[in-house]
């Protein structure tokens, strides 16, 4: 018997609520200038990536922001200890272009 | 403590999940899991946490996970414990069972204390985002006094009942109350609860900026200044040991104040139009407990 | 093979012992508690190695044995009455996530009022949750079918309920056939993998949310929707008709005994009237049967085994030509009938020659079912059957009158 024939078992895969980064109406935009890690250029500090509630971001020097899943909470902008996060409001950078998504 | 450099890199949380922006469980969640290094298998009833789970067939979290129906939680974890350790599993996997307050406190309480009085051999971690969230922000037992939900339309006019408290009442080995706007806290607590034994129960505030009516990028904020202004205070009790941690313990350090709650209470549109009276009532309830707090802090259980 | 004198709580225990059962879940209440204290005393001695979970509650109960099923363990527990009505939710639980639980019922009464004695209205009560749902006549039967409900359940992944009285047969000791553990084994093999898959390096999220629509998984693969699940469940269901009277007849190949395996049947030729129930009811209906055939009144027996699924079939086929059935339901559904009687009524709808469907409704509470009212209400029904009457009001047989309860 095919179990999933039977029961309910999901496997793991990201967007599973599809592409996230279209809830968003501003996006975090890093100026690595004051970034601390950037500026020191090593993974330190990293604040913004242990508190996004969606592990949007990648750690790194500086670290970098998942745009197709990040949901614009603005979390890391806020948190991050050298003001180095600006929320850029989606409208500045024009429309997106929409994938090719299958629907799930 | 562990600092943010150094928790585990690894991601068990996958992004595109069907949190709301800013949810504090995402924070927490994702803390628990790299303190528990995959090697667990969860339990989780009717909750937000199942809308972070994802509908079939695709998960957004990469462990082993057992739904549960709403009141069963602690029995459903006994029950995989129990039948991990009669197959030959016991040793393998860590069980954690993870609901919210309401899931917890009210509906859940009596298969809680049923394991706990048993001290069965598994993690209890409750997340509180202070009202029943996933249903549409109706009140639970953990809602605080004053706070406006949808069952509660002038504020509720209960203290919240303090579960951890029920819990050290069973004598189970641990207890602690930690909060998501402390990534390291969830961390540090997680990691010591997976080496023990037996009952081991935690308490984990999570913010919810839909719920409890503020900006999202606030949600850490929040979290934070719930612990700075006593409204959450962070501690755990390992083997009827108390003491302050983190946060709260910097601030009994530091002399014992704590920020007066007006500041919290005013950024939460559930509190608007509390009046001075009200507001005066939840400080008394703060003072009180944080000095209950540091009274045990300084005796050491 | 030993013969022990075992009350009808021993036996379902011992089905459970022999079966090597993994983890039971114990919460007590009567006239089940004997079940759990007997393990409970095993496990204590060594003699049984299993994790006994003194639970707090029935919901846990079967909470437990839901959490112990999908970690892959053989899961047992036992209930009555309100106990099983408490954990109604998780009834539905375990069988929608497809585990291979059993339960024992000692059939009770539900309250308000208290009443601690049998009737059926317990189990009958959630018949349409998605379990197997077996009735024993004595209590050779209970040992041999918690047995069978294992190899049935690890087949079919879906729970049993294995039912019997309370007290009739609860609490009323007889002789045993205990067989011993090496012929047990050779019949049930331990529990195969589990459907369900607990393994951080292929994680899954088990029994999650489901849409109504169907859904791509991460392989691109279209997954089915609740409604296919629920129709697999159903399907499932069906197909234990086969299985469980196959595994009745592997039973009687291994043990020489028959426990019946969809039905029982008793002196069905020629019949006019067949008596149909299900329980020690049946025991009783043979010796009624006896007696009136000694009488040369053509009655027969029909003993429901497998209430659900509802074994269509084979009632249609033992019923035809019989002019009346008369079904004694030891429950109610209150505002229509017995639940036994209108399931057959429903199963024999349209057929051709098919027998009227009396009801009747006895021994609810414990109330008393005697040997002499169950004869009036079989002529009563055999007179009805004869002037050709084909619907009647539920008989409430055993039914005190107002000038008696004065």
């Amino acid at each position: 018997m095919d179990p999933f024939d039977a029961i309910a078992m999901s496997r793991p895969a990201r967007g599973e609520a599809g592409r996230t980064g279209d809830w968003r109406n501003a996006r975090p935009v890093i100026d690595a200038s004051a970034c601390v890690a950037a500026k020191q250029a090593r993974v330190t500090c990293q604040i913004c990536w242990a508190h996004c509630p969606d592990a949007c971001i990648e750690q790194g020097a500086p670290p970098s922001i998942d745009l197709e899943y990040c949901k614009g909470c603005g979390i890391c902008a806020e948190e991050c200890p050298a003001g180095a996060i600006a929320m850029v409001p989606e409208a500045e950078h024009g429309v997106c272009e929409a994938a090719e998504v299958e629907e799930r | 403590m562990t600092r943010i450099t150094e928790l585990p890199v690894e991601e068990r949380v996958l992004p595109g999940n069907r949190a709301c922006a800013g949810c504090g469980l995402g924070i927490g969640l994702r803390a628990v899991a790299k303190a528990l290094e995959g090697r667990a298998v969860l339990t989780v009833p009717a909750s937000c946490l199942t809308v972070l789970g994802g509908m079939y067939p695709v998960t957004s979290v990469q462990m082993p996970w057992v739904n549960c129906a709403f009141p069963s939680t602690a029995a459903v974890a006994t029950g995989i414990a129990a039948g991990l350790r009669a197959t030959g599993r016991g040793e393998e996997l860590t069980v954690l069972a993870m609901a919210g307050d309401g899931g917890t406190g009210d509906i859940g309480i009596q298969a809680l204390s049923g394991a706990a009085e048993r001290n069965d051999d598994l993690i209890y971690l409750c997340y509180d985002n202070e009202a029943y969230m996933n249903t549409g922000t109706q009140r639970s037992g953990s809602t605080p006094v004053g706070a406006r939900t949808t069952t509660t339309w002038t504020g509720k006019r209960e203290n919240p009942k303090d579960v951890p408290r029920i819990m050290e009442a069973h004598r189970v080995p641990y207890v602690a109350v930690t909060s998501a706007a402390f990534p390291t806290d969830v961390y540090d607590k997680v990691a010591k609860a997976r080496s023990m034994r037996g009952l081991r129960y935690l308490h984990m505030h999570t913010s919810c900026p839909s719920g409890w009516g503020f900006d999202p990028a606030l949600s850490v904020r929040l979290g934070k200044a719930a612990v700075e202004c006593g409204i959450v205070i962070l501690y755990e009790v390992e083997h009827g040991a108390f003491r302050l941690t983190g946060r709260s313990a910097a601030l009994a350090k530091a002399g014992g104040a704590l920020k007066p709650v007006d500041e919290y209470l005013a950024a939460q549109s559930r509190f608007r139009g509390l009046d001075a009276q009200a507001k005066a009532a939840i400080q008394a309830w703060v003072d009180e407990r944080w000095t209950e707090a540091l009274e045990r802090h300084a005796r050491g259980k | 093979m030993t013969v022990r004198i075992l009350t009808g709580n021993e036996s379902a225990a011992w089905g459970a012992r022999l079966a090597r059962v993994q983890v039971v879940a114990a919460y007590p209440i009567t006239p089940q508690s004997p079940v759990v204290e007997t393990i409970s005393a095993w496990v204590q001695a060594g003699e049984l190695p299993a994790e006994f979970i003194a639970v707090e509650s029935e919901h846990s109960a079967m909470s437990v044995c839901i959490g112990a099923s999908t970690a892959g363990a053989r899961t047992f527990t036992a209930t009555s009455s309100n106990g099983l009505a408490y954990m109604t939710e998780q009834i539905w639980w375990a069988a929608g996530a497809r585990l291979p639980i059993v339960m024992c019922v000692a059939n009770r009464s539900l309250a308000a009022p208290w009443n601690v004695l049998n009737d059926q209205q317990d189990s009958m009560s959630v018949r349409d949750a998605g379990w197997i749902q077996l009735h024993c006549r004595d209590n050779q039967e209970i040992l041999d079918t918690v047995v069978q409900a294992y190899r049935i359940a690890e087949r079919l992944n879906l729970p049993v309920m294995v039912c019997y009285d309370g007290f009739l047969l609860s609490h009323t000791a007889m002789p045993v056939e205990v067989p011993t553990p090496e012929a047990v084994d050779a019949f049930l093999p331990p529990r195969p993998a589990p459907l369900q898959v607990i393994d951080p390096a292929d994680p899954r999220n088990i029994g999650p949310v489901v849409i109504a629509d169907r859904r791509r998984d991460a392989g691109g693969v279209l997954r089915g929707g609740y409604m296919e699940l629920r129709a697999a469940h159903h399907e499932a269901l069906l197909s234990a008709l086969d299985v469980v009277a196959e595994t009745a007849d592997e039973w009687e190949r291994s043990t020489g005994r028959s426990t019946g395996g969809l039905v029982v049947q008793h002196r069905l030729d020629d019949a006019e009237v067949v008596l149909v129930a299900a329980g020690s009811l049946v025991t009783q209906l043979t010796l009624v049967a006896d007696g009136l055939r000694d009488r040369g009144v053509a009655v027969g027996v029909l003993g429901i085994r497998c209430y659900r699924p509802f074994p269509v079939e084979a009632l249609r086929e033992r019923l035809s030509g019989v002019r009346a059935a008369l079904v004694f339901d030891k429950a109610l559904s209150y505002g229509y009938a017995g639940p036994i009687a209108a399931d057959l009524r429903a199963a024999l709808y349209g057929v051709d020659g098919a027998p009227a469907v009396y009801g009747a409704v006895c021994g609810l509470g414990g109330r008393e079912v005697t040997p002499e009212a169950l004869t009036d209400a079989a002529l009563s029904a055999l007179a009805d059957a004869r002037a050709g009457v084909r619907e009647r009001a539920v008989a409430w047989v055993g039914r005190l009158s107002e000038e008696v309860s004065r």
